[in-house]
C-alpha cells in the first residue's frame, strides 16, 4: 500500500470516528426498539424525521390553507377571521356559463383557469415535441456534441426571474427583436402588447427555459436503447422515419410519459417567468392561476386571503389528480417491465 | 480553545445582529423614488453621531415591498419600527400613537395637523407619523419636442382634450411612439376623474357607485388608448392592480406629455439631465375643474415596535423644521411641514434649470384641487377604489370588457372588498 493511500485511510477513519461512535451509542436502544416493535417499528423510526419535516412544511400548511379557505376578513391570524364555511368556494364557482368567464362572479379566476388550461395543452405538446427533436439531434453524431448538450441545458440553471427579464428585453416594444426587425427593413411587432403574441411568448419562453431538463431525460432514454436494434434495422435497409416510429418511439415511451407528466405539473404551476415577462397582460390574456392566487392573496389592492386559499385548494386538487395519473402510469410501466 | 471562543463570539454577534428588538435599535423600511434614500441615510448618520445609544438601520427596499409585503407583516403583528408608506389610511390601525411619547405634541399638531387625519383611524387624535413630502399629481411636458414640432404648449386652462390633441400633433410631427402616458394606477386617474365631476365617497362614507364623472374621463382614456394616442405599454401590458410608471417613456423622449406627479421631479431631473427642456403643467381641466390629487409618502411609527421611546426620538429628529427643510431642498420634494412651507426660502439643491419652474407649477396647481379629491387621502376605501379602477379599466382597454361591464365589475369589486373587511 502506498503512503498516500495509508494517509487517506487514516483521514477517512478519523472523519468516520464520530459517526461510528454515535452509531454505537444508538445500537442498543435501536435493538431494543426493534425487539419491541418488530421491522415495522424500525421503518417508522427511520421515516419519522422525514415525516416530521413533511408534516411541518407540507401537511400543516395544507390543512391551514384549507381552514383559511373557509374564512373571511383582512386579519392574518385565524382568530381574527370569520368562519364562512364554503362561501369562498361558492363565490369562486358562481358562474352562469363556465366557458365564458365574463358571466362568472369571479371572472378573473375563470379567465386564469381558461388561460392555464390552454397554456398547459399547448406548452406540454410543444415541449414534448421540441425536447424530442433536440434529444434526437444531440444523440446523433454532431460536431462538439458535449458543447451543444451544455448549451441546451444552460437555461435550466437560470433563475426564472432572469429568464423573464432577458426575454422581456428581447420582446418589448423597443427590444432587441424589434430592433433587429427594424434594421432588416421589417415592421416591428408589439410582441407583448398583442394578446396572441404575448400568450405565445409565455409558451415559447417557458419551453426555452425548461426544455434542457426534459431533453436530458429523453437523451438518457435514447442512450439506453440497444444499438443492435438500429444495426439490424440498418442491415434490413429500413428508412430512418420507420426506425423512429418502430424502434425509437416505442422504446422511448416510458421516458416520454415522464416528460409529459412532469411538464404537465410544472405547466399548471406556471408563474414566475410569465409574471416577469408579461405581468399577466395584455389585459388578462396571460393571467395564469398561480398569478391570480398570488395577486388575490398578497399583492392586489383588493387583497382577499380566504378567496386566494380557496383558489389554491382548487388548483391543488387538479395537481393531485395529475400526480395520481403519473403514479398510475409509473406503476403500469413497472408492471409491463416485469412481464 | 481559541477557535471555540471565536465561534462562540461569532454566534453571539450573529444572534445580536439578527434581532431587531434590541434596546436602542430602530429599523426603518424605506423606498425611494429618487435620491431621498441617500439623503435620509446622511441625516440618520448625523442623528446616530449625536445619539450613540440609538442605532438606526435604514432598509432600502423596492416600492413593491412596501405595497405587497409590509401589509402582510403588519397583519401578523410584525414589521419594522418605522416605515415610509403611501397606503396611509387603510393600514392606520397598525401605526403607533406617539402622542404620549413626544416631548412637544403641540409642535406636531401645529405643523403636520393638516395631514394627520390621512394616517390615523377615523375620529382619533393620534400622532402616528408625518408626511415626508406632499405630492400632487400633474403633468410634465417635453418643451423641446413641442418647440421642434412648432406646436404651442397648451395654457393653464386647457382641457384634457386640448392637451391630448396638442401632444398627438407633436407625436405625429416627431414620429414618436405615442402622445402621452398616465402611470398605471387608480390613484393617478382619480384627479382627472374628479375634474370631470367624479365623487367616490357616498353619503354614508362608504364607496359610491361609479358615477358619470368617472365614466366620462375613463371613456376618453379608453378611446385615446384605442387610437394609439396613449401608449399601450403601461396600462394594457399588465393585469390586476400592478403599478407601472410611464416615466421611462418620457425620459427617453418617446412621448411629449406625461401625467404622473411631483415625486417624479428628482427622478426626471437626474435622468434627463440636459437632454431636453421640460416643465410641469399642473392638471388639465375637465368639466368640473382642473384637479390633481394630493398625497405623498409618510414616515409612520409601527405599533409593534419593541422600542417606542427610541422610535419617538428618531421621529422627533426627522420631523424637526431644520431636517425637513434640508430633506426637501436636497430631494426636491414639497415639504408637508406648515412652518417650513410658510417660511418659504427653500433653496432647491440642483443646477437643473427645469426644476424651479416645475416645483413652482406644482405649488400653484395645489390651489386647484377640488374638494372631492381633497377628501380622498383620508378616506379608508380609497385604495379599494383605485384597485378596482385600474384592474377593470385595463381590461376595457385590452378589449376584454365593455365599459358598461367594467362599471358593474368595479362596483362589485369594491362592494366585495368592503364586505370582506367588515
Amino acid at each position: 500500500m502506498s503512503s498516500g493511500n495509508a494517509t487517506r485511510n487514516r483521514i477517512g477513519a478519523a472523519v468516520a470516528a464520530p459517526v461510528t461512535f454515535a452509531a454505537s451509542l444508538l445500537n442498543r436502544p435501536l435493538k431494543a426498539w426493534q425487539k419491541l416493535t418488530g421491522n415495522n417499528g424500525m421503518a417508522a423510526f427511520f421515516l419519522a424525521p422525514n415525516m416530521a419535516i413533511f408534516g411541518v412544511f407540507v401537511l400543516v400548511p395544507l390543512v391551514m390553507n384549507f381552514v383559511y379557505s373557509m374564512t373571511s376578513g383582512s386579519g392574518v391570524f385565524l382568530g381574527d377571521r370569520n368562519f364562512v364555511g364554503a362561501d369562498q368556494y361558492q363565490r369562486l364557482l358562481d358562474c352562469s356559463n363556465y366557458l365564458n368567464p365574463r358571466t362568472c362572479r369571479e371572472d378573473l379566476f375563470w379567465t386564469a383557469v381558461h388561460n392555464t388550461v390552454l397554456f398547459v395543452i399547448l406548452q406540454v405538446a410543444f415541449m414534448a415535441v421540441v425536447s424530442m427533436i433536440t434529444a434526437l439531434i444531440l444523440n446523433g453524431r454532431i460536431p462538439a456534441r458535449g458543447f451543444w448538450r451544455a448549451v441546451f441545458f444552460f437555461p435550466v440553471l437560470l433563475s426564472p426571474v432572469v429568464v423573464g427579464l432577458i426575454w422581456k428585453w428581447i420582446l418589448q416594444r423597443q427590444g432587441l427583436l424589434n430592433f433587429a426587425l427594424f434594421e432588416s427593413g421589417l415592421d416591428p411587432v408589439d410582441w407583448l402588447l398583442n394578446r396572441d403574441w404575448a400568450f405565445a411568448a409565455t409558451i415559447a419562453v417557458s419551453i426555452w427555459a425548461h426544455m434542457g431538463f426534459y431533453t436530458l431525460i429523453l437523451l438518457a432514454g435514447l442512450q439506453a436503447i440497444p444499438r443492435d436494434l438500429y444495426e439490424a434495422a440498418e442491415m434490413d435497409g429500413t428508412r430512418p422515419a420507420r426506425v423512429f416510429w418502430r424502434i425509437t418511439l416505442p422504446l422511448l415511451m416510458p421516458n416520454l410519459l415522464v416528460v409529459i407528466v412532469l411538464s404537465l405539473i410544472r405547466a399548471v404551476q406556471i408563474f414566475d417567468e410569465a409574471y416577469v415577462l408579461t405581468g399577466g397582460g395584455p389585459g388578462t390574456s396571460t393571467l395564469y392561476l398561480t398569478q391570480y392566487i398570488y395577486e388575490v392573496g398578497f399583492a392586489s389592492l383588493l387583497r382577499n386571503p380566504g378567496l386566494a386559499a380557496a383558489a389554491s385548494i382548487v388548483m391543488g386538487l387538479v395537481l393531485a389528480v395529475l400526480t395520481l395519473v403519473q403514479l398510475r402510469m409509473g406503476r403500469k410501466g413497472e408492471e409491463k417491465g416485469k412481464r | 480553545m481559541k477557535s471555540t471562543k471565536t465561534i462562540l463570539a461569532a454566534l453571539t454577534a450573529t444572534l445580536l445582529a439578527s434581532s431587531s428588538a434590541l434596546a436602542g435599535d430602530v429599523r426603518i423600511m424605506w423606498y425611494s423614488d429618487g435620491v431621498e434614500g441617500e439623503v435620509m441615510q446622511d441625516m440618520l448618520d448625523r442623528f446616530m453621531k449625536a445619539n450613540p445609544d440609538i442605532n438606526v438601520t435604514l432598509d432600502n427596499v423596492a416600492y413593491k415591498v412596501i405595497q405587497e409585503q409590509l401589509p402582510i407583516q403588519l397583519a401578523s403583528g410584525q414589521g419594522p419600527d418605522i416605515a415610509r408608506v403611501t397606503n396611509l389610511k387603510e393600514l392606520a390601525g397598525n401605526w403607533l400613537d406617539m402622542r404620549p411619547l413626544l416631548s412637544d405634541p403641540a409642535y406636531w399638531d401645529a405643523n403636520f395637523g393638516d395631514t394627520m387625519d390621512w394616517m390615523r383611524p377615523d375620529g382619533s387624535n393620534a400622532i402616528t407619523g408625518f408626511m415626508t413630502q406632499l405630492t400632487l399629481t400633474g403633468g410634465f411636458v417635453n418643451k423641446t419636442l413641442f418647440e421642434q414640432a412648432g406646436i404651442e404648449i397648451p395654457g393653464d386652462d386647457a382641457t384634457w382634450d386640448d392637451w391630448v390633441d396638442a401632444a398627438a400633433k407633436v407625436a405625429e410631427s416627431q414620429q414618436l411612439a405615442g402622445a402621452f402616458v398616465i402611470d398605471r394606477s387608480g390613484h393617478r386617474i382619480s384627479g382627472p376623474n374628479v375634474s370631470y365631476g367624479a365623487n367616490y365617497i357616498g353619503k354614508d362614507g362608504l364607496p359610491a357607485p361609479v358615477d358619470e364623472g368617472t365614466k366620462a374621463f375613463v371613456t376618453k382614456l379608453v378611446d385615446w388608448t384605442a387610437d394609439g394616442k396613449m401608449l399601450r405599454d403601461t396600462w394594457v401590458a399588465a393585469a390586476g392592480t400592478t403599478y407601472r410608471a410611464g416615466a421611462d417613456e418620457f425620459i427617453n423622449a418617446q412621448i411629449p406629455y406625461y401625467y404622473s406627479g411631483s415625486w417624479q421631479v428628482a427622478n426626471l431631473s437626474t435622468k434627463i439631465g440636459d437632454a431636453f427642456d421640460w416643465v410641469a403643467t399642473g392638471s388639465p381641466c375637465g368639466t368640473a375643474g382642473c384637479s390633481g390629487l394630493k398625497g405623498g409618502a409618510a414616515l409612520v411609527a409601527i405599533k409593534y415596535t419593541k422600542n417606542p421611546e427610541d422610535v419617538a426620538k428618531v421621529m422627533e429628529y426627522l420631523s424637526s423644521a431644520e431636517v425637513v427643510k434640508e430633506f426637501s431642498e436636497r430631494t426636491l420634494f414639497l415639504p408637508a411641514h406648515k412652518g417650513v412651507g410658510e417660511a418659504g426660502g427653500l433653496q432647491w439643491q440642483t443646477d437643473d434649470k427645469n426644476v424651479g419652474p416645475t416645483l413652482d407649477k406644482f405649488v400653484a396647481a395645489s390651489g386647484k384641487v377640488l374638494p372631492a379629491a381633497n377628501a380622498l387621502p383620508a378616506w379608508k376605501w380609497a385604495s379599494a377604489y383605485y384597485g378596482a379602477l385600474v384592474t377593470r379599466v385595463s381590461q376595457v382597454m385590452a378589449g376584454e370588457l365593455t365599459p358598461d361591464e367594467a362599471w358593474t365589475k368595479i362596483d362589485q369589486d369594491i362592494a366585495d372588498k368592503v364586505a370582506e373587511a367588515q
